[in-house]
């Protein structure tokens, strides 16, 4: 992608280089920030029919505008830092959790080869960037100087290391049978129309990484961290203003992001269920899968009531661990005697 | 101008000196938080070091166990620790010549160490093996050959003896405390309404009396 606009702006030298760099980077980001807008609006929307509600409807036709009203709300409040907290790092904290969010989208791909960065360990990228997530959450936690962001803080550590195992052996699972990391070549091994995707074959699997994803990211059942009726807000109780803001950005980019890697591993990537509709660009049909999984996460979010810490825990532990590892014991398997997978 | 070769070298001195420097205030910080803080930016850029010398996938590893994982333990632990730090401080010079001590010994095992290793005769015999091209093969599948297949007893070995290490930790900490209450899942999916409650028909002016317990 970076190539493609270099060559496009025709000039030659550094400094065309990095603005060829620059330009990727904005093509990626500013698209992301006005759909995380619109993702906000999508979640209270599915979560207020759910209720039986109307949910936003003032700001803007249909109320489609709530989300950047919000925003100017946030960016005109202020910042409120407490006087007991660490201030350094209660402000790098937010900028972490929103950075973090952002640069995971430089290796995911829209098309063949359009992607800020084809790595060959892709995945692994994306898997230490979201190990690295759970900073921005103890960070803030703790430089808050507050009980109920320590507790949510800590909490939070808890749950997505945890949970970080077992999507990590889903992961195997994948890598076994396409045999490489790269998240392209993973897309391209499922060419060919639906009944090609992995979510047939790793149904199961599936099922353990959208539920891992939903600790991952902190989204109800599993939004322990913040849980509002016994930690207030967690984390984010000290936090107003745009730092606030930051928080919220980036807990809505993770998820755009889960749902993009669920897209990319299970549902084809860029392809088109029947063939026959390639002829549609494919960051169209990736969007869509990533709409679908959002409309999942939102979802889930509407019908299942939290669970209790010690519950979460127990699933994480005693039934995703065990449960992963032996589908990474049986997906090497198939996959050692050609069953499926193309290294037999 | 080669500006393509400048930017790896521009990228070494800064991820470089970031490391070093880094590496400094982890002892230098008064705050424990702090040093574990600049401990996490020392790996961190540790791994981009990697990252430009071709080793994609230790980079990646890098991050993923020692910042996503090791990392978070140390920074849950010294968070709860209840430190007074001025209390800390003192005596630290009482202690510093034991300090100084300890590390000249540590230091001078390490030299004789390299100085009088020897390697066993495979080492010899796969070191001569020529070293693909990086463009050729996946440092990811190259590590996984020399892991898996040339070195693959001593693998095992280092396993086992992290397993070994493991269960004697698991072991030498858990312990059945007396009069703690725990939730028992299997216990409470298995109770029933008519286990939880009874529903009583009170009189007027009369009340009830407590219900006995079922057995």
């Amino acid at each position: 992608m970076v190539e493609a606009l270099y060559t496009l702006f025709g000039g030659e030298g550094p400094f065309f280089y990095f603005l060829a760099i620059l330009a990727s980077i904005f093509a990626i980001v500013l698209p992301l920030l006005i759909s995380v807008a619109f993702a906000v609006y999508f979640d209270r929307k599915i979560w207020a029919a759910v209720q039986m509600r109307r949910g936003p409807n003032v700001v803007g036709p249909f109320g489609l505008l709530q989300s950047f009203a919000d925003g100017l709300k946030l960016f005109l409040k202020e910042t409120v830092i407490p006087a007991g907290a660490n201030k350094v790092i209660f402000l790098i904290a937010p900028m972490i959790t929103f950075t973090l969010a952002l640069i995971s989208w430089a290796v995911v791909p829209f098309g063949e080869g359009v992607a800020i960065a084809d790595l060959n360990v892709g995945i692994l990228y994306l898997l230490a960037i979201s190990s690295l997530g759970v900073y921005g959450i103890i960070m803030s936690g703790w430089a808050s100087n507050s009980r109920y962001a320590f507790l949510g803080a800590l909490r939070s550590a808890a749950q997505m290391v945890s949970y970080e195992v077992s999507i990590g052996f889903v992961l195997v699972c994948i890598l076994v049978s396409v045999g490489s990391l790269n998240l392209t070549d993973i897309v391209v091994a499922q060419k060919g129309g639906a009944h090609m995707w992995n979510m047939w074959v790793f149904a199961p699997v599936f099922v353990i990484f959208f539920i891992s994803a939903l600790a991952e990211t902190n989204r109800p059942p599993f939004d322990l961290p913040e849980a509002e009726a016994e930690l207030v807000a967690g984390y984010q109780v000290e936090y107003s203003s745009m730092a606030f803001a930051l928080f919220f950005l980036g807990e809505y980019a993770n998820i755009l992001l889960m749902s993009a890697v669920m897209a990319i591993l299970f549902m084809g990537g860029w392809y088109a269920p029947v063939p026959a509709l390639d002829f549609i660009p494919g960051i169209v049909w990736l969007t869509l899968k990533i709409a679908l999984m959002f409309w999942m996460f939102a979802m889930v979010k509407a019908f299942v009531p939290r669970y209790r810490y010690d519950q979460l825990m127990r699933l994480g532990w005693k039934v995703f661990l065990p449960l992963s590892l032996a589908f990474v014991v049986i997906y090497s398997g198939l996959a050692v005697y050609g069953v499926i997978g193309n290294i037999g | 101008m080669d500006f393509s070769s400048m930017l790896p070298v521009a990228a070494f001195w800064l991820f470089a000196s970031i490391t070093i420097l880094s590496g400094l205030l982890v002892i230098l910080a008064k705050n424990p938080v702090h040093s574990v803080l600049w401990l996490i930016l020392a790996f961190f850029s540790a791994a981009g070091l990697f990252v430009l010398m071709g080793a994609e996938f230790l980079a990646m590893l890098l991050v993923i166990v020692y910042v996503g994982a090791v990392a978070v333990l140390f920074l849950f632990v010294v968070m709860m620790l209840d430190i007074n730090f001025v209390e800390l401080r003192q005596g630290i010079m009482q202690n510093a010549p034991i300090g100084v001590v300890v590390g000249l010994v540590l230091l001078a095992e390490l030299g004789t160490l390299g100085a009088a290793w020897h390697f066993g005769d495979d080492v010899a015999k796969n070191a001569a093996a020529p070293t693909p091209v990086v463009e050729q093969v996946e440092n990811t599948a190259a590590l996984g050959n020399i892991i898996y297949t040339d070195y693959i007893f001593i693998f095992q070995m280092s396993g086992l003896i992290l397993l070994v290490a493991m269960i004697g930790a698991i072991v030498l900490t858990h312990r059945t405390r007396p009069g703690v209450r725990r939730q028992d899942v299997s216990k409470q999916n298995a109770r029933r309404p008519e286990d939880a409650y009874e529903l009583v028909d009170v009189e007027v002016g009369k009340g009830v009396a407590l219900p006995t317990k079922k057995g």
